[in-house]
């Protein structure tokens, strides 16, 4: 790791002043330490944002509920309020990492997380084409070994997934994250990060001298980078109901092959509202609103729920390896709407 | 750039890190730890004993305790978060020690494998269950465990074997010494 300049924030405002050229924020480290070691990123300065007091705060306020970006995997997940009412969020962020990890990784870096794909995450020089870490190298998942990558909003210069779980959870929730830059704006979590098709359009429609990242590949949000989150916002809607499962290949400690978050309200064993997003499968949480809006006054069955998974396949795009994906994410998406209604 | 730059001339030489001095770049007495520094100092509390560090800004917490202060008990593994042979508390929480600047250590409780047994040398209950349950082969990843192990019954989820690993995952053991382990934890659970 090349060394770099240090220093420590006490406040969001000190924070997003000091961001200049070769600047990055720290919170917990645990992903930006990796990039470092592996030369995914070289900042020059690190600002410590780690140290602000009263950002890991978890409160409800009238309908919301409030999660300060600083809040750890951990508090989020055991905490009494977010169980309560974004059980979804708690089992994403439970079912991250590990108990070490989520005792330092925060809710703000978590989404700003970068993909797992093998090939971006390898230590430069790298002996393959990455446009992520190269624009214009190529993408060498594309025609590669791609049996993790995306089957939903890929484009050819990069078929990368998001990995987050929590993300796929507040994506769900209709949640927004408060983010503070040069003015403090709501950024909705299904908005949050952009899929490669959305990233291609909004390359074009940047031109040059716009905060955006030199190359389409690289674009993987829509927070700007002088931009700082300070919180989450849940809606909270009594009565609904949510579930969170993780397919992987070890039960523990393991990244997503696919998951699913889901929230279902009934109504006399109908289904009034159905939220449903799915992890792993793009670049961001895919919320299905085909099947969302399918579901509406169906019984919450297996039959009727499959039904409504239909249009999943009809949109997905596999890769060479990895058609599996689609059956996996439609039968978590099944399995999560059952739990989410209480149905096992 | 050398690492004995001071502060003034480090804010002339580079043009990129101008912007970062958190107060006024004249101010005589500018706070600790309030302007970009490629060297830092640091204070914390490790094992019960203060340490002060003057360190490249880059240094882990898992390297210092290592490389300057001897503490070679906490392991180096993989170095990004995966194993947990480097776990360690920070203020009473565990953590990966690979994962974390000494810079963020500032004003922080540290306890390594070497601080778990009492004073008098007596072991913890957790590492005489690891002897008693031969919960381990090599022992590489032990110190980890035992550390992971003592915070993993601390926050009340060593209360069966199927949530003890759960709560262990973060711990990986090449020699395959789960089932071992897990009864250990089990076993310093039910006497805690
Ligand atoms: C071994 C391992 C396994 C993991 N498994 C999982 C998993 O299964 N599921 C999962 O979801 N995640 C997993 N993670 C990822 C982990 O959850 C993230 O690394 C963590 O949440 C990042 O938070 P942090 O505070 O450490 O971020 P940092 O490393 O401090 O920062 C990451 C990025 O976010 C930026 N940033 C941080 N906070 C803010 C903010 N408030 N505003 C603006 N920018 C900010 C930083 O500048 C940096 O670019 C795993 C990580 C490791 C190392
Ligand atoms: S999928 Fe994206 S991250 Fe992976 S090699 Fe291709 S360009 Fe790089
Ligand atoms: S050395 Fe820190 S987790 Fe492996
Ligand atoms: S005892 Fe050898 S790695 Fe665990």
């Amino acid at each position: 790791m090349q060394n770099f300049s240090y220093v420590s924030a006490a406040r969001p405002e000190e924070a997003v002043k000091a961001l200049g050229r070769g600047c990055a924020f720290i919170a917990g480290g645990t992903e930006l330490l990796n990039w470092m070691r592996l030369g995914i990123a070289t900042p020059d300065t690190l600002i410590d944002i780690g140290g602000m007091e009263g950002h890991s705060r978890i409160e409800r306020t009238g309908d919301h509920l409030i999660i300060g970006a600083l809040a750890t995997l951990n508090e989020v997940g055991e905490h009494p309020l977010v169980r309560a009412h974004a059980t979804v969020l708690a089992d994403a962020c439970l079912k991250a990492a590990s108990p070490q990890i989520r005792n330092r990784a925060t809710l703000g870096g978590n989404v700003l997380q970068k993909t797992r794909c093998a090939y971006f995450r390898s230590e430069t020089p790298l002996p393959w084409g990455c446009n992520k870490r190269s624009p214009g190298s190529g993408c060498a998942a594309r025609d590669g070994l791609n049996e993790l990558h995306a089957v939903l909003g890929w484009a050819d210069h990069c078929v990368a997934t998001h990995p987050s779980d929590p993300a796929v959870a507040l994506a769900c929730l209709d949640a927004s994250a408060e983010v503070m830059g040069k003015r403090r704006r709501m950024l909705p979590m299904t908005d949050f990060h952009v899929s490669q098709v959305e990233a291609q359009a909004m390359f074009k429609a940047a031109g040059t001298g716009s905060l955006l990242p030199a190359h389409e590949a690289q674009i993987e949000t829509r927070l700007a980078r002088d931009e700082l989150i300070l919180a989450y916002h849940i809606p909270i809607h009594d009565g609904e109901r949510s579930a969170y499962l993780k397919v992987r290949e070890r039960e523990s400690y393991e990244y997503a092959l696919v998951s699913a978050a889901a929230t279902v309200a009934l109504d006399g064993g109908l289904i009034t509202r159905a939220r449903i997003a799915l992890g792993s499968v793009a670049q961001k949480p895919w919320r299905l609103v085909e099947t969302e809006a399918a579901l509406i006054g169906r019984r919450l069955v297996r039959e009727e729920i499959s039904a409504a998974l239909r249009t999943l396949f009809e949109q997905a795009r596999p890769l060479a390896h990895n058609e599996y994906k689609v059956q996996l994410a439609a039968n978590a998406a099944l399995r999560a709407v059952l739990a989410a209604g209480g149905v096992s | 750039m050398t690492d004995s730059l001071s502060r003034r001339e480090f804010l002339g030489a580079s043009g990129a890190a101008v912007g970062v001095a958190l107060t006024p770049a004249g101010a005589t007495a500018a706070p600790k730890g309030r302007t970009a520094e490629r060297m830092v100092d640091v204070t914390c509390n490790v094992n019960g004993r203060p340490v002060s560090a003057h360190v490249e800004a880059r240094t882990t917490l898992l390297d210092h305790l290592r490389e300057r202060m001897d503490l070679t008990g906490t392991k180096k593994g993989c170095n990004e978060g995966a194993c947990g042979a480097c776990t360690v508390l920070v203020d009473g929480k565990r953590m990966n020690a690979c994962l974390i600047l000494l810079a963020q250590c500032e004003g922080r409780a540290i306890t390594t494998v070497e601080g778990i047994a009492q004073p008098d040398g007596s072991l913890h209950p957790v590492q005489q269950a690891f002897i008693d349950h031969d919960a381990f082969q090599c022992g590489f990843c032990t110190p980890g465990q035992v550390v992971s192990a003592a915070a993993c019954i601390a926050e009340g989820h060593a209360t069966s074997e199927a949530s003890v690993r759960e709560w262990m995952s973060g711990n990986l053991c090449r020699c395959s010494a789960y089932p071992q382990i897990t009864a250990a934890v089990l076993a310093a659970a039910r006497r805690a």
